[in-house]
């Protein structure tokens, strides 16, 4: 057992904590502010063009082979940095990785991880949330094409992406999770029509709603096999829950840290419960952090992403909701006259306990799943 | 990084979690069962587990500070009944001075169980120590510490129906502890990492063993013709219990490596996030198991109460969430 860096991991620390300091884009948080989602794309090519994206994925994809663990590195230095978290698309990658043939991965996957191609993912709709089977979007046939018909939302990035990865029905003849195939479906083409979804915090950019009439996708353009779209909706949001895959500790830990610097340019503004709240807070991130590092590690027994995800999930909610929380108590009253940061943050967390899967439904896979109690 | 035990590590929790279940309590009755429980006190003394933190030479342990962590954890997960950790502790802080160790010696803690006790401050507890335990106090000396025994007095007392608490006998003066050195801040601070780290896996443990017993009830006990575990409404009860246990092994797993791994401070403060996270996690777990086992629950006879007694005693025993909340606020947001 052992927290401390190998040569090789202090070598890639130090080394990205360099570029960082020359470039830093001090973008505000992704949770309160439509900027971070305007200058995301930049980011994103910045941080893969130096190297420091996709670690973990396979050189021929742009990615470089590291093992899993580095990524708590790089989301260490992100937070200590103050920096914006890396941009959350792992899930994407694992999910046509495991998927998609040889002949998808080659053509997709390079655009995907450098963030020269950008992608939404079309899987919930307006009926069909923690019920994704029931989802009624049809992929019909015509020629070596097929027509896309649907409404689809909770659809990140829509209004930027070039690609989405849909989930449609192609088989209305079978049990509903068997009926569903995957493509990748370009967007710009006049059968698809996005709508931003503006969220309680305000935020327009990052959450869309795309209309499909009449989309067309070229067959080819089916990931996997058809009827295979529910496994590889599984696969996908199974890693959607995972922080290691997501990076959202370096968020967290950022907030902290301006809630702590905010304390400390004023101790005596501040009462006992808040300064204890403030460290629970920290105690709650440093948790999450703790927790990615043990569970990142267990991926050097081979990677495993079963119901474990689930937890993960939970213990991510529980400190995002955390630091809302404490953010709306350090801030008082000014949160509700002046201090729209601090609102923003709060608001922007009630969504994690929804997203990616509600946490009813973790719990309910949490417990039949991993401690082995019955069906309801 | 690389979180993961090491074979011997994970040899070392295979066989204290064996010995812990076979010898620990299964049933109330069995917390009076005299034969077991010396039974259990012989197997942890052959097993050469209380010699864990004594010198091996050149001052160091003869284990770390993650095997002592793992020991600790397996004797929490069967509420295991034999005085484990406060000889540890003992032990570990005369090496740290220099003195040979003793057999049954313990250190006496203030009466808020926080901090080690400073002779001659009246009123200190002896916890987890031997009936007859010598208790090693702080003296003050020239700015540091030397160390000093008196006896512990009385029947072992308290919430806790495992492990003892006895009320320290005052003396006049302290006895003066043979061969031992001064101890300077520093060594306290790295004595108190450590208190940190194995009240946290006693927590862990403490977990680990309530929701075992508590899932398997639940799966088991009957009610409108099912079992009560199918009901979503106590699922998700038993799914944040099982998150909880999850997020409490992940800090205090690091706490148990930085105490002897990281700089004392860090050591120290590491140890405090895993106690706040821990003692607040075992507090929700150990209710929860409870309320699942329904009336049962609420008796004496049913074992829940008896993890949640362990679970009081070891958030205490070095500072409660409370306490470290407050203390980590003073480190890094500055005094109030």
């Amino acid at each position: 057992m052992d927290y401390f860096d190998s040569p090789a991991e202090a070598e890639f620390r130090a080394r990205f904590r360099a570029w960082l300091d020359a470039n830093n884009p001090g973008l505000p948080a992704s949770s309160t502010d439509d900027e971070y989602w305007a200058r995301q794309a930049e980011w994103h090519t910045a941080l893969f063009d130096a190297g420091f994206f996709g670690l973990s994925w396979p050189k021929r994809f742009g990615g470089q082979e590291l093992p899993a663990v580095f990524d708590v590195i790089l989301d260490e230095e992100l937070a200590f940095a103050g920096a914006p978290p890396r941009p959350s698309l792992g899930y994407l990658v694992q999910g046509i990785t495991e998927h998609g043939s040889d002949e998808i991965q080659d053509r997709f996957l390079p655009g995907l991880i450098s963030g020269r191609e950008r992608w939404c993912q079309g899987f919930s709709e307006p009926d069909a949330g923690s019920d994704l089977a029931s989802l009624r979007t049809t992929a019909k046939p015509d020629g070596d094409e097929f027509v896309i018909e649907g409404h689809k939302i909770w659809t990140s990035y829509s209004d930027v992406a070039d690609w989405c990865l849909l989930l449609a029905r192609t088989d209305s003849d079978v049990a509903k999770h068997k009926g569903l195939s995957a493509f990748a479906v370009p967007m710009d083409q006049p059968g698809i029509e996005q709508r931003p979804l503006k969220m309680i915090n305000g935020i327009t950019n990052e959450f869309g709603q795309v209309s499909f009439n009449g989309a067309r996708v070229p067959a080819a353009n089916m990931i996997g096999a058809p009827g295979e779209g529910w496994r590889l909706a599984m696969t996908i949001v199974s890693h959607e829950r995972e922080p290691g895959e997501l990076g959202y500790v370096a968020r967290y830990a950022k907030t902290v840290q301006q809630l702590e610097r905010a304390v400390q340019f004023d101790p005596p503004a501040f009462t006992a419960r808040q300064r204890e709240a403030v460290a629970w807070a920290q105690v709650e991130t440093e948790m999450l952090r703790l927790h990615v590092c043990r569970r990142l590690s267990e991926r050097l027994d081979g990677i495993e992403h079963g119901p474990g995800g689930s937890v993960d999930k939970l213990l991510m909610t529980w400190t995002e909701q955390t630091v809302g929380a404490v953010a709306l108590e350090v801030a008082g009253a000014d949160a509700v006259t002046a201090d729209d940061v601090a609102l923003r943050t709060y608001l922007y967390s009630r969504a994690q306990s929804v997203m990616g899967g509600t946490s009813q439904i973790q719990k309910n896979i949490v417990a039949q799943r991993i401690l082995g109690l019955p069906p309801s | 990084v690389d979180t993961r035990l090491t074979p011997e590590q994970a040899e070392l929790q295979r066989s204290a979690r064996q010995l812990a279940s076979r010898l620990g309590p299964a049933t109330v009755a069995d917390l009076d069962d005299a034969d077991r429980s010396s039974k259990l006190r012989a197997a942890v003394l052959e097993a050469g587990w209380l010699e864990l933190r004594d010198e091996a030479g050149d001052g160091a342990p003869v284990g770390g500070s993650v095997e002592a962590a793992i020991v600790t954890e397996a004797l929490g997960g069967t509420v295991a009944d034999v005085a484990f950790m406060g000889p540890v502790l003992a032990r570990d802080l005369l090496r740290r001075a220099g003195a040979e160790a003793g057999d049954d010696v313990v250190v006496g803690m203030t009466s808020t169980l926080d901090a080690p006790a400073i002779w001659p401050d009246g009123a200190a507890y002896a916890v987890d120590g031997p009936a007859d335990a010598e208790v090693l106090v702080l003296v003050p000396r020239d700015g540091a510490f030397a160390l000093g025994r008196v006896d512990a007095a009385g029947p072992g007392e308290g919430a806790d129906l495992t492990r003892g608490v006895r009320p320290v006998q005052v003396r006049t003066s302290a006895a003066p502890v043979p061969g031992a050195r001064a101890l300077d801040a520093d060594d306290l601070l790295r004595w108190t990492a450590l208190g940190l780290a194995l009240t946290s896996a006693d927590l862990v443990g403490v977990m680990r063993g309530v929701l075992d017993l508590t899932v398997a009830y639940a799966a088991d006990r009957k009610q409108f013709g099912v079992a009560v575990g199918s009901f979503q409404a106590v699922q998700h009860l038993l799914a944040d219990a099982h998150c909880l246990l999850e997020g409490s092994i992940s800090v205090a797993q690091h706490a148990a490596w930085a105490a002897d791994a990281l700089p004392a401070a860090e050591a120290v403060e590491a140890g405090r996030i895993a106690k706040a996270y821990c003692a607040r996690a075992a507090r929700t777990v150990c209710e929860t198991a409870i309320q699942v086992h329904g009336g049962i629950g609420n008796t004496w006879e049913c074992m829940a109460h008896v993890f949640l007694r362990r679970a009081l005693l070891s958030a205490q025993w070095f500072g409660d969430d409370g306490a470290q909340l407050r203390a980590l606020a003073d480190t890094r947001l500055g005094a109030a």
